[in-house]
């Protein structure tokens, strides 16, 4: 069965004066319609490199990109890593939709918010500006904006933070996307909107049938919204599972360090923090082998130096649960468990 | 020494800004803090927690004297220093440094780290023991950078490193208070824990005290002994750590606990979230009565007209509401 995206190998590289930037190597997700994707990682990592290439949003003259990402529509799958620019122009906004961090990026500052949602809508249906405005006020009120009526008529700047992702969403999902990136949509704002907004999400998501892909850094978010997970780690993905396994059986040193290394408020307790040590690599010159292995406290226990030498593969650990690491299950766990012991 | 290393006593700091924009020649007055009382003990870690704009910052630059205040008392280890000149405060400045959120912004970019930490000796005229160098460099091993690196740019250091040269500056002249501003914000996930760690072991070692303003209710939850909740300038919530996280009494703090998400899907699947609606009002312009009563779901007719007093209501808790949570 294929699902509604399958990205395949996809690979992104930017050509820079200090050398080739590998920012997404060999990258491969699906996500389904209905379902949540979330891509985590930590800044630079390539999460918003590789979305940004499924939405052929890249300039072409100064990003190398190989390899497939499928959208499999009713009329067949389209490649939109090999479709020409026309056809992925003409998908972006209808078939797939992106949202970003910082709402000002996406809008324009000297248009009403209703004129900017009608356009968006005005590109694919032949209707009145009449019809557009309606359309635009419909969006809005579907998102929670109050006072619609107006509203509509304002600018960006007369919005709260909230308010312009919201706008921002309205203006995404005009033409029901069946597909939604949603690049860090709350990572600027409060959590008490942060809560709104991704109550707001999974409500439009259950109602639309939509896929969304969620990239975002922070771990809590990814436990309440997401169906499945990504982990990537120096343009990789590292691990690639399902919600519960990420959490409660993760198979890659990295998320488990991840996982380990943040505060939750549901626990107190002035224990010390498991911190990861070092930093994340550089894309310029990443290791010949395992990118974490630097910062592996298990590296050592691999036999014959591999994690230095050798980059491991994307296993199939276990049923559908994929992990990049030399370590077999079984000598994770056992890691783990003597890690454990010698905590008490 | 007095009982408390900071104490403020109905702080205030209100800005007077132009209304409806540049060309408006109406006054108007941002009540960024409104009536703040906070003490930190020696030793201790008070978090100071609230969403954006409801003047957490603005606390800690008043504190630090970079804003005089408009109103109230500041006494640092029992000593009145609300109306100190410049002058007058130089013996308080070096007992007292700021950590700044943005490791990039804050470190002059043409400074090597040698000089960017030099620089707080110079200005205060101190000649550490075995000479400047000797001392920067311990400075650094103690953050966990490497001494060799005295003659690097800012430029040549990761987020967290940064971070630490920050707290390498702030350390230079043994302070007591450290005014922490959302130090681990910019960091990732993974860097932010070494930094939390950091701070953790410098606290043990020198008996640092630290204010810890956050929007991060986990870091700030692991860090603290002791927490303040602000609204739009105003404090709704004091307690321990220990009382705020596990029996909030505020709607407002109930509210915001609530949001956070928890990294443990099983516990977010089952949870239920309180949702606050809107925004937080503007602070030129806040509610009559309780500042929470536009987003509050407990308000009553009380909670528009009458401004709530705040009572302890437990010991070593205060909230301001006239119709606290039950206790937990
Ligand atoms: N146009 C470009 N030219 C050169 N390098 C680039 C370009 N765009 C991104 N990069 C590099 O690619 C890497 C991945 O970037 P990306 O924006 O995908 O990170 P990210 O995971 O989204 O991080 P963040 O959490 O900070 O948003 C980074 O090292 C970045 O500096
Ligand atoms: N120098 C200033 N002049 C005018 N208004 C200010 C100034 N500094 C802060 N404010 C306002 O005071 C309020 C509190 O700001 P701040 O202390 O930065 O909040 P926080 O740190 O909690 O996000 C905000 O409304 C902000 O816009
Ligand atoms: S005083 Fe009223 S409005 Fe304010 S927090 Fe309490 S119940 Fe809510
Ligand atoms: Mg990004
Ligand atoms: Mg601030």
């Amino acid at each position: 069965m294929s699902k509604f995206l399958e990205v395949k190998n996809l690979s992104v590289s930017f050509p820079t004066e200090d050398g080739v930037v590998l920012a997404a190597n060999d990258i491969s997700y699906s996500v389904d319609l209905g379902e949540t994707l979330a891509i985590v990682g930590e800044s630079g990592s390539g999460k918003s490199v590789t979305n940004l290439a499924v939405m052929g949003l890249h300039n072409p003259q100064r990003t190398q990109i190989t390899g497939q990402a499928f959208i499999n529509l009713e009329s067949g799958p389209v490649d939109v890593i090999s479709a020409p620019t026309e056809v992925v122009r003409r998908m972006r906004g209808k078939t797939m939709s992106m949202i970003f961090q910082d709402p000002m990026s996406a809008l324009h500052p000297y248009y009403s918010v209703g004129d900017q949602i009608a356009e968006a809508w005005g590109l694919y249906n032949s209707g009145s500006k009449r019809d557009g405005f309606a359309r635009a006020k419909e969006m809005l009120d579907l998102v929670g904006i109050p006072d619609v009526d107006k509203r509509v008529n304002e600018f960006p700047h007369q919005f709260s933070g909230g308010m312009r992702q919201r706008v921002m969403i309205a203006m995404a999902l005009v033409n029901n996307p069946s597909l939604l990136i949603a690049d860090e949509p709350t990572t600027a704002l409060d959590v008490t909107v942060q809560s709104q907004i991704l109550q707001l999400l999974g409500g439009l998501q259950k109602e639309f049938n939509m896929a969304i892909i969620l990239i975002t850094h922070d771990l809590g978010v990814v436990a309440e919204v997401a169906d499945r997970v990504c982990v990537m780690y120096g343009g990789r993905i590292v691990e690639n599972a399902s919600i519960d396994e990420t959490f409660y059986n993760p198979l890659q040193p990295y998320t488990v360090g991840l996982l380990n290394s943040i505060p939750r408020v549901d626990k107190l307790g002035s224990h010390r923090l498991s911190a990861i040590p070092g930093q994340p690599p550089s894309l310029i010159n990443l290791p010949r082998g395992c990118a974490f292995e630097p910062r592996c406290q298990f590296a050592s226990s691999v036999a014959g130096n591999l994690c230095k030498t050798t980059n491991p593969n994307l296993d199939e650990k276990s049923t559908d649960h994929f992990a990049r690491c030399h370590l077999s299950t079984t000598q994770l766990h056992q890691l783990l468990a003597k890690n454990e012991s010698g905590a008490k | 020494m007095s009982e408390n290393i900071l104490e403020l006593k109905g702080l205030k700091k209100h800005f007077k800004t132009t209304a409806g924009g540049f060309f408006s020649r109406e006054k108007a007055v941002v009540k960024a803090v409104d009536g703040v009382d906070l003490t930190i003990g020696h030793g201790e870690t008070v978090g100071l927690v609230g969403e954006s704009g409801c003047g957490k910052t603005t606390v800690g630059r008043t504190v630090m004297k970079i804003y005089e205040p408009t109103e109230g008392a500041m006494l640092f280890d029992g000593e009145d220093i609300t109306h100190l000149s410049r002058k007058d405060m130089k013996p308080f400045r070096s007992q007292m440094q700021m950590i700044f959120q943005d490791p990039f912004a804050s470190l002059n970019p043409r400074h090597t780290v040698g000089t960017i930490i030099e620089s707080s000796f110079i200005i205060h005229g101190v000649e550490p023991e075995g000479g400047r160098k000797k001392a920067i460099q311990d400075l650094l091993d103690r953050v966990g950078l490497n001494p060799e690196h005295i003659n690097r740019f800012p430029h040549e250091f990761s987020g967290g490193q940064r971070q630490r040269i920050g707290i390498a500056r702030a350390l230079a002249l043994r302070p007591k208070l450290i005014v922490a501003d959302e130090p681990v914000s910019a960091l990732d996930v993974s860097i932010q824990a070494q930094v939390v760690n950091l701070l953790d072991d410098l606290q043990k070692e020198l008996g640092l005290s630290y204010l810890f303003v956050a929007h991060d209710l986990s870091v700030v939850q692991h860090i603290s002994d002791r927490v303040v909740v602000m609204y739009l300038g105003k404090v709704m919530e004091t307690a321990t750590t220990e009382s705020l996280f596990n029996s909030p009494r505020h709607p407002y703090t109930k509210a915001l606990l609530s949001a956070v998400p928890i990294p443990d899907p099983k516990i977010e699947r089952m949870r239920e979230r309180i949702i606050l609606q809107g925004d937080l009002p503007s602070p030129m312009n806040p509610p009559a009565g309780c500042v929470f009563n536009t987003r509050c779901w407990k308000t009553q007719a009380k909670c528009f007209t009458d401004v709530p007093q705040t009572v302890e209501i437990a010991p070593g808790q205060t909230i301001a509401c006239h119709f606290p949570e039950p206790a937990n």
